[in-house]
């Protein structure tokens, strides 16, 4: 989480100065992020929307493709092979039957992989998150919907965006059962979804978690949250920091302690001062690149469309 | 060998592949228990079971958006959309994930789905079940289009396009699902995608269709050939990606070209062909390229689609203008 949050913080900084394109932060999610992806092991998936910084690091994605990502390179979502992580789908809400569809294949074959996916409180007013949750608890797939309840979709307020008095309610109408946690609770995430996988590992169906929790910085970095939301508002909830709450909690069992404290930050600074430099100066892709992903092999039209686009820019693609 | 029409050939596709192998699944509305409204997966469910036959809740959008994290997870699916103008509560899938994962992830990942769906219009039937709206799909990147023509087509281009990389909106000509009966191999066998098929040669003028407008273009080739006209006759089979080459080869040797489709005709495929040919064959060209196509309205309800469909008579007609020029 601390890693998470440095990164953060650092990509929101590298946007202000030009060096990044537009981010969509995950301060004050990442426990909400982070809680329900501890609960998976190596052979299960994670289906992201756009704002999983947390749950990407921490099931392997590294963390310089994803600042390369966001600098506007697709090859940020190359990751390594084994890592059974989706790229990130920006179109809300989408991302829920590809997860219905993914955990399918895995108990056709009678594996016991599951399938976890993120979605927002304004990707539950879509058609992707109704039907695929209408169809995941028709199949009873092993899929684990975790919906980051962070009170507003851009603007919007939670409140304008369902008339439901949860999330985690209509999870009744498709037949399983939906949970409430506390989005900044990172254990009490890791226990819901502990319990989520296990049931989805029994052959018992989907689960939806609503993890309530709030966006601390804006939508995105082309976003200004104080446009539609109070100081006060965001006061109370920055007293509610997952980081600070988690270092609290393992302070008072004597597990943690300043030194230890200081050393994270420390550390997890370098490694994202690293990780930037990666990514930061990575080659923009060729024109070939741009060309070769679309087909498995390119047509005809496509090749020749690449050489002459080559051949009038005088150069063998790239800039 | 034995005859078949189009539904049972592509019956007989599907069996086939799935008897090969054990990742390809079909799901979609009505294909298991019920053999598809056409159907043409008329069986399917009692030989492989509800677990790769499966009748999905009413919802075309998550038919293909489950059938591209299947296939993210090593499935093959092939989904049926029920009529053509029903995949359009599907393109946000199709368009954003299926046609671009290839992409997003730089190669990782791939969506080797097959979208089935009858299209075309001629079967009297309500609204919304006569559209032949390919060129929505033609103009995505990342897509492959498939519109068989005859039984025989259908078989070799649906088994080419299950056992293809990438995903393949496969186009059904309703009216020609038991228009004819053909013989048929039996075993499996393909036909590559990406190449178009002469069907049959001449010297005067190039035809290029599709689907259900092949058996108009016959007549109207028939007729024209009566009279003199040698007529060169091009099924096109993938629209997209398209074999250009064909067809430009075929309008160097004639000089002439009419292109028929039962779509709307402005920026209809036929656009796309007049301007290959222009772009590749226009010092060869005796005659303005002709289109024969749907007007730009809404597709009429069957007392008035008289109006609206593509006749052998108006193929014949394009043929004598573009000749005689």
């Amino acid at each position: 989480m601390v890693l998470a949050r440095t990164a953060d913080t650092k990509a929101v900084t590298l946007q202000r100065q030009g060096r990044m394109g537009a981010y969509p932060p995950s301060r004050g999610q990442e426990a909400s992020q982070l809680g329900p992806a501890l609960a998976l092991t190596d052979g299960d998936w994670v289906i992201p929307g756009f704002r999983e910084l947390t749950a990407l690091i921490w099931r392997g994605a590294p963390l310089w493709r994803l600042f390369l990502f966001w600098s506007g390179n697709e090859e940020g979502s190359l990751y390594p092979d084994g890592v059974n992580v989706t790229p990130s789908v920006i179109p809300v809400g989408d991302q829920i039957p590809h997860a219905v569809g993914v955990s399918y294949a895995s108990k056709l074959r009678g594996e016991d992989a599951v399938a976890l996916v993120y979605i927002g409180d304004g990707g539950t007013s879509q058609g992707g998150f109704h039907e695929g949750l209408n169809m995941a608890g028709v199949l009873k797939t092993p899929t684990i919907v975790v919906c980051q309840n962070n009170q507003y979709a851009i603007s919007v307020p939670r409140s304008q965006q369902t008339a439901s008095r949860t999330i985690a309610q209509k999870a009744v109408a498709y037949g399983f059962p939906g949970i409430l946690v506390d989005g900044n609770d990172v254990l009490a995430l890791y226990v819901a979804a502990k319990a989520a996988v296990e049931r989805a590992r029994r052959g018992e169906g989907p689960t939806l978690i609503e993890s309530y929790t709030y966006r601390l910085g804006d939508h995105t970095t082309s976003d200004d949250a104080s446009r539609y939301r109070g100081e006060e508002e965001l006061r109370k909830w920055e007293a509610k920091d997952p980081l600070k709450r988690f270092r609290l909690y393992l302070e008072a069992k004597g597990l943690w302690d300043q030194g230890q404290e200081d050393e994270a930050w420390k550390e997890a600074e370098k490694t994202v001062e690293e990780e930037v430099e990666r990514a930061l100066s990575h080659p923009a892709p060729s024109a070939e690149d741009v060309f070769r992903f679309t087909y498995e092999t390119m047509p005809p039209e496509l090749a020749e469309q690449l050489e002459t686009l080559k051949r009038e820019s005088g150069e063998g693609g790239g800039d | 060998m034995a005859q078949m029409n189009m539904v049972q050939a592509i019956n007989s596709a599907l069996r086939a592949e799935m008897e090969r192998d054990a990742s390809i699944v079909v799901l979609g509305e009505d294909v298991g228990v019920d053999g598809g409204v056409f159907r043409v997966t008329e069986g399917l469910i009692e030989r492989f079971g509800p677990g790769r036959v499966i009748d999905t809740p009413l919802s075309e959008a998550c038919i293909v958006g489950v059938s591209i994290g299947m296939a993210l997870n090593g499935l093959r699916p092939v989904a049926e959309i029920q009529f053509m103008g029903f995949s359009y509560l599907a393109l946000d899938q199709v368009i954003n994930h299926a046609a671009r994962i290839r992409n997003r992830s730089r190669g990782r990942l791939h969506v080797p789905i097959v979208v089935r769906m009858p299209y075309g219009g001629g079967i009297k039937a309500l609204e919304h079940h006569s559209e032949s709206t390919e060129a929505l799909y033609t103009q995505v990147p990342g897509l492959k289009v498939v519109a068989p023509s005859t039984p025989r087509e259908a078989k070799g281009l649906l088994t080419s396009s299950i056992r293809d990389q990438d995903p393949v909106i496969f186009l059904e000509p309703t009216r020609s699902y038991r228009l004819l009966r053909e013989e048929v191999e039996e075993d499996e066998f393909t036909i590559p995608l990406g190449r178009s098929r002469t069907v049959r040669e001449g010297d005067d003028v190039t035809v290029v269709g599709w689907g259900a407008m092949m058996p108009l273009i016959e007549e109207a080739t028939r007729r024209a050939d009566g009279e003199g006209v040698s007529v060169e006759v091009i099924d096109l089979r993938t629209l997209s990606p398209m074999d250009s080459a064909s067809i430009v080869a075929s309008v160097k040797k004639t000089g002439r070209a009419v292109v028929v489709h039962e779509a709307p005709k402005t920026c209809g495929l036929g656009a796309e062909i007049v301007a290959r040919i222009n772009e590749k064959a226009l010092l060869s060209l005796e005659a303005p390229v002709e289109r024969v196509a749907a007007p730009d309205v809404t597709v009429p309800l069957p007392k008035g689609e008289h109006h609206y469909y593509p006749s052998p008579d108006r193929i014949y007609r394009a043929i004598r203008r573009a000749a005689e020029f």
